[in-house]
């Protein structure tokens, strides 16, 4: 299988703080391909990198044929994302938000239209386009998320933790979405979750990291076997000890833990 | 250019949909020109200066201009903190494109805001001369881009808006008090003197002032070279620093 996505030696440091620590994989073309991790693990970081957010220390990655930190643009074409926290602005409606991806992507005005039903009619929002997205609750904004992703027809969907806080129903939809895409589109689609459930039935393969290493990566029979477990969740806590990880809060988290401060500007 | 226009829409839209944001803009400048413009009069008329309403109204212009520039700048740490920064940033744009379409946005509110107190003043009885209002307009503009650029500047270089209060404190009012918006530059103690020249808004009142009234105290032609200077180094250094930002 052709490779879309090719990390090798990737590290990155944060003063001395090691947060990757030489990492090399592989996705395939058309994978669905979990990345799984406890809380700090490096994942985000990972995430970051790959997607030209944040400079790597040293090592290499290919996008697509493209090399991230050389190639940024043609980097950026080739991938769509939903980041962990949401990134909307609320107050513009769904359809001003897609249109506002649609131009900074540069896709021609009459597929862009043409587009934006196709996809928003998917996510099942199109008769919600000329909402302000602060109406939405938050399994629509992260359906909306998920179309406006896809909007310029990227071969990659990075997806981090897309389900997070949504309930039974919007994830079990947002789950139909994915597949979809990867069955009638080809799409690879790499994501983060905490939910174990999710990578042993949706994921092609798995890669568990910890402590800025990949400790193992291979398709769910192969994981189960090195580790001698039954589950997904056991071969994890086999591979990741049962102790808490506590995580220092970014920046947004330290911010949403003072309520009073939203209203303020925003 | 698609993409500095599509940036600079989302800003007009935000403003023109938080009505409250518009209108609580505008409180402080008119208490400025009401409270001030016709408290302080009487004795400005004595002590010989003319008529303080006069003086006073395109310094409460400019003031105006100010606030809105810088808000709309500070306003990248909101965008840093609730993900819509990240939506731009890894899209195929140059951060230059994204940095002059945030700033041409912000500048366009600022100088709407700015127009909106003209119009008051007029209202409560400023009559300017018209005859310069072309000029007027581009030091509005001038001000309005360098002040929202000077804005997003501190933005790229703050965490979180834990250092919001700092900035509202120890840069724009004192950007305020220390212009020429108050009060004359003449015969200030000579501490105050060195101190408002190298303010920038100092060359951004005398020049609206200037414009409108034909009282100038470093002359158009000064004003408006230096105000050109600063806002092409302001961003430059706050295209600079915007591009340094990672997430």
């Amino acid at each position: 299988m052709e490779n879309i996505i090719a990390v090798a030696d990737l590290v990155k440091k944060f003063q001395s703080f090691v947060a990757v620590n030489a990492i090399t994989f592989q996705v395939g073309k058309g994978e669905i391909f979990a990345f799984l991790g406890p809380n700090g693990a490096g994942k985000t970081t990972t995430i970051k990198m790959l997607t030209t957010l944040l400079q790597p220390t040293s090592g290499t990655i290919t996008i697509n044929n493209f090399d991230v930190v050389r190639e940024k643009d043609n980097v950026r074409k080739s991938f769509g994302i939903v980041f962990q926290d949401p990134s909307l602005e609320d107050e513009l409606t769904a359809e001003e938000n897609m249109e506002f991806h649609g131009v900074l992507y540069n896709v021609p005005k009459h597929i862009r239209k043409q587009r934006i039903k196709e996809l928003l009619t998917f996510v099942e929002l199109w008769d919600r386009k000329n909402s302000l997205v602060k109406t939405f609750s938050g399994g629509m904004k992260r359906r909306l998320e998920i179309a406006r992703g896809l909007l310029h027809h990227p071969k990659i969907f990075f997806l981090d933790e897309p389900t997070l806080g949504l309930d039974p129903q919007t994830r079990n939809h947002i789950w139909s979405y994915i597949k979809n895409l990867r069955d009638k589109e080809g799409i690879t689609i790499f994501f983060t979750t905490h939910y174990m459930e999710e990578a042993q039935e949706m994921a092609d393969r798995i890669a568990i990291m910890d402590h800025g290493k990949i400790m193992t990566i291979g398709t769910l029979p192969e994981l189960l076997q090195a580790t001698k477990t039954k589950s997904l969740e056991k071969a994890f806590l086999h591979l990741t000890g049962n102790e808490i990880r506590d995580e220092y809060a970014s920046a947004s988290e330290r911010l949403k833990a003072r309520p009073f401060m939203r209203g303020r500007m925003g | 250019m698609n993409a500095i226009y599509i940036l600079w829409l989302r800003e007009l839209k935000r403003y023109f949909r938080s009505r409250a944001r518009m209108i609580g803009s505008l409180g402080q400048p008119v208490l400025f020109l009401l409270a001030l413009g016709f408290g302080l009069g009487p004795v400005f008329q004595r002590a010989g200066q003319g008529n303080y309403f006069q003086f006073l109204a395109p310094g409460v212009m400019a003031m105006g201009i100010l606030f809105t520039a810088i808000f709309a700048g500070i306003q990248v740490i909101w965008d840093k903190q609730f993900g819509f920064l990240k939506e731009t940033l890894v899209a195929p744009v140059s951060r230059l494109n994204i940095m002059l379409g945030k700033t041409l946005g912000g500048a366009t509110i600022a100088f709407i805001q700015g127009t909106v107190v003209f119009i008051l003043a007029i209202i409560f009885g400023f009559r300017p001369d018209l005859t310069l209002l072309p000029l007027t307009l581009l030091f509005m503009l001038i001000i309005a881009i360098f002040f929202t650029a000077l804005g997003i500047s501190v933005a790229s270089m703050l965490e979180d808006i834990s250092g919001f209060q700092l900035i509202m404190n120890f840069l724009v009012q004192p950007l305020f008090f220390l212009s020429g918006a108050l009060y004359p530059l003449t015969n200030l103690p000579s501490v105050l003197t060195t101190i408002t020249s190298i303010d920038p808004l100092t060359y951004g009142v005398d020049g609206i002032r200037g414009s409108l009234t034909h009282t100038t105290h470093f002359g158009l032609g000064t004003d408006l070279g230096v105000l050109i200077i600063l806002m092409f180094v302001v961003l430059s250094i706050g295209s600079y620093l915007f591009s340094k930002i990672e997430m």
